[in-house]
């Protein structure tokens, strides 16, 4: 096969294909958004999932069924899923389960850079680190492997340099042809309770001590001999960095970063007169290996922060802590010109409220001019927040204070927010606004079951956000701030006003996504006409 | 074929087609038979915000990021990304700024990144021809003639350019 310029989530989902991923399921998150969408394009089963939780549900079942899955989500994603994640380390799985999990040190778009590679060890799983797309394209047979030779989930910890970097990738000729799906029964296996849960975690434990077994051996951990007196201990894209920072050293290269492959590490360690750990985020690999009583250099607490390069790693290396220069600052993002939620925000702020916040562009009212948003934590958080704000400020504060939402952030988990609300309402009342622009805007336009499109943007089953908050007995109006900005503001003012719970959904499309919106629920619509047409001839029959 | 990796750095803002005109140069790049790699920070840039494209080709490139300070080319489509930006370029690095082009000389304003692009050629060991093919694989077919013209005014601008240099 010729070489192609691929992103690592192309090559991911190019390698999904050809290792024949029976489904693949996630919720979008940058960088790990592509992986799905790629995957869908190269005719994969692709699906969007509410959240993370509920993408890792699906995938472990589809395993458990003997298929072969993938499961994709950017870093903090992985915390929603951590439930999930942790007791199937213990179930294991019968076919082949692969976690795609992307870091994003430096926080070019997240709001934390959370080192995931700390899952792997609280956990309990193998995960491969991949440093560019070809490898990310090789390594997902790997963690298939693994994953079916041990019958354990792998983590694949991509990072927004591998997601979203390109390079020359070559596939493989043939695809890869699994079994086929089939259940067999295994209750003490795969059902939790304690009794079998207990077998179950050092069963766990009995396999991570074969896969450290194998990963002393592997292929997937590689030295490259070189000078002797510095030794490079590195993983990820910071091993090409480092290649290249420092041409003439050692290196060892760890691809299978855990469970980490020490007696090797210990035999090369001790082979060169300097061995230092260069790895991006936390110091994980370096704190184990000193755990484990090797003698290897961290880099400096400075290079905890922020992505690495081939500059830092100069840095590391030559033991240079001074000051670093600052990175160029550009234009930070802003609202888009022609987003219907300037009139929200500039409400917001004429009305002096406290504004609770989350996780999508329009958390970009934080921005000048508004300045309109006071919280923001995680994907959901806005509700439960204003809550809690509600239930402690003086009463004068607590009227002003306002849960803001988007459509696919409160399908994620901003439901369950809603239940908390009319289960403990505080005594001045809530208002949430839920900005509903029709589509998951910040991560590129992806589709989500309030839209009643698929990832593909297929008809299929529409979630009502107006229908499930009324259905929780919330007061819910529907309001496009855009074309009537004044009637907006009269209706916050009023429902601000009073004790009471409610919910105002501001609709109205994303100005970038409008057009595609339309197109897409023309077709939808289309399709959905002639399936009910085929219903009635079925009956007439 | 150049022996060592040529570093270009695109910038611009949201919209402007930075990521596009990165792609182009990193497909004409494989195609001239190079190894190449290239980075760009997706997500927040889709609002308007600064955009950076790291492109990196020669024989064998390692990091995809080019170390700052070490860019042998710096194509920016935005003035007020000029400054901002220029701390990217190695001394004795060629800055091709948006006033290079003026927007007169432009079938379609917004092949300006398309325009920048064909000025870069000019300065690059990659045929005219294959740079050419890697602009009609990038765009739609109706795109094909505003941007072709683009592409082969910003080159004539810098091949004049060159000769004034030479000359003078």
């Amino acid at each position: 096969m010729t070489k192609r310029l691929l992103s690592g989530d192309e090559a991911v989902a190019l390698a999904a294909r050809d290792a024949g991923i029976l489904l693949g399921t996630g919720y979008p998150g940058t960088p790990s958004t592509e992986i799905l969408e790629a995957f869908g394009a190269l005719g994969g089963r692709a699906q969007w999932a509410p959240n993370e939780k509920v993408a890792l549900e699906v995938g472990l079942g589809a395993a458990y069924g003997g298929g072969r899955a993938l499961v994709t989500m950017k870093h903090v994603g992985l915390n929603v899923a951590a439930d999930p994640l942790f007791t199937a380390a213990y179930t294991g799985v019968t076919g082949a389960l692969v976690v795609v999990s992307a870091d994003d040190p430096g926080m070019a778009s997240s709001q934390n850079e959370q080192d995931n590679r700390r899952y792997a060890i609280a956990a309990g799983l193998p995960m491969l680190s991949p440093a560019d797309p070809q490898e990310a394209y090789d390594y997902f047979f790997k963690a298939v492997e693994l994953s079916e030779r041990w019958g354990l989930p792998v983590l694949f910890r991509m990072t927004t340099r591998v997601c979203h970097s390109k390079s020359l990738v070559s596939g493989r000729s043939a695809p890869e042809v699994p079994k086929p799906p089939h259940f067999e029964r295994d209750i003490p296996g795969r059902v939790m309770i304690p009794a079998y849960a207990r077998p179950a975690h050092r069963k766990l434990r009995a396999k991570l001590a074969e896969i450290a077994a194998f990963g002393e051996t592997s292929d997937l951990n590689t030295l490259t001999e070189g000078r002797r007196d510095l030794g490079i201990i590195t993983d990820g894209v910071c091993s090409l960095h480092a290649a290249e920072a420092s041409p003439g050293a050692s290196f060892f290269k760890i691809g299978l970063v855990h469970p980490l492959p020490v007696e090797r590490l210990r035999a090369f360690a001790a082979s060169v007169e300097r061995c230092i750990v260069v790895e991006e985020g936390d110091p994980v690999i370096a704190d184990a290996l000193r755990a484990a009583g090797l003698t290897v250099e961290s880099k400096p607490e400075m290079f905890r922060f922020g992505e690495l390069d081939v500059g830092r790693i100069r840095r590391i290396l030559a033991r240079d802590t001074s000051v670093e220069p600052p990175l160029p600052k550009g234009k930070p993002p802003e609202l888009c010109a022609a987003c219907p939620y300037h009139p929200v925000y500039a409400t917001l702020r004429k009305l002096d409220c406290i504004v609770a916040g989350d996780i999508g562009c329009y958390t970009l009212g934080v921005m000048e001019p508004y300045r309109a948003m006071d919280t923001c934590v995680a994907m959901g958080a806005s509700i439960g927040v204003g809550l809690g704000l509600r239930h402690v400020l003086p009463a004068e504060q607590a009227r002003r204070v306002v849960s803001i939402i988007g459509d696919s952030t409160f399908i994620h988990s901003g439901v369950s927010g809603v239940m908390e609300m009319a289960y403990n309402p505080p005594a001045s009342g809530h208002v949430v606004i839920v900005l509903d622009n029709g589509i998951t805007a910040m991560t590129g336009q992806q589709e989500h079951p309030g839209t009643g499109r698929t990832l593909e943007h297929e008809a299929t089953g529409k979630i009502s956000i107006e229908g499930t908050t009324r259905a929780m007995g919330i007061e819910t109006a529907i309001i496009d701030p855009f074309a009537d900005p004044a009637g907006f503001e009269r209706l916050l003012v009023e429902r601000l006003a009073t004790p009471k719970l409610s919910i105002i959904v501001a609709r109205r499309p994303c100005v970038l996504a409008a057009a595609d919106i339309r197109a897409w629920e023309k077709a939808a619509e289309s399709s959905r006409v002639s399936a009910s047409c085929a219903g009635c001839a079925t009956e007439d029959a | 074929m150049s022996a060592r990796v040529t570093n270009v750095i695109l910038a611009g803002l949201g919209g402007q087609g930075v990521i596009k005109a990165s792609d182009i140069l990193a497909d004409a790049a494989v195609r001239a038979g190079y190894d190449v790699k290239k980075a760009e920070v997706h997500g927040m840039s889709q609002r308007g915000g600064s955009v950076t494209s790291d492109v990196r080709f020669g024989p064998r490139v390692l990091s995809p990021m080019i170390p700052r300070g070490e860019a042998d080319y710096l194509v920016v489509l935005a003035p007020s990304e000029v400054a901002v930006t220029l701390p990217l370029l190695r001394p004795g690095g060629l800055l091709l700024a948006p006033d290079f082009v003026p927007e007169a000389g432009l079938t379609n304003k917004r092949s300006l990144n398309v325009a920048l692009l064909g000025a870069l050629s000019a300065h690059l060991e990659i045929p005219e021809e294959i740079f050419l093919e890697a602009v009609r694989a990038a765009l739609a077919e109706r795109l094909h003639a505003a941007n072709e013209q683009a592409f082969r005014h910003g080159r004539a601008l810098a091949a004049q350019v060159r000769a004034r240099t030479a000359g003078a």
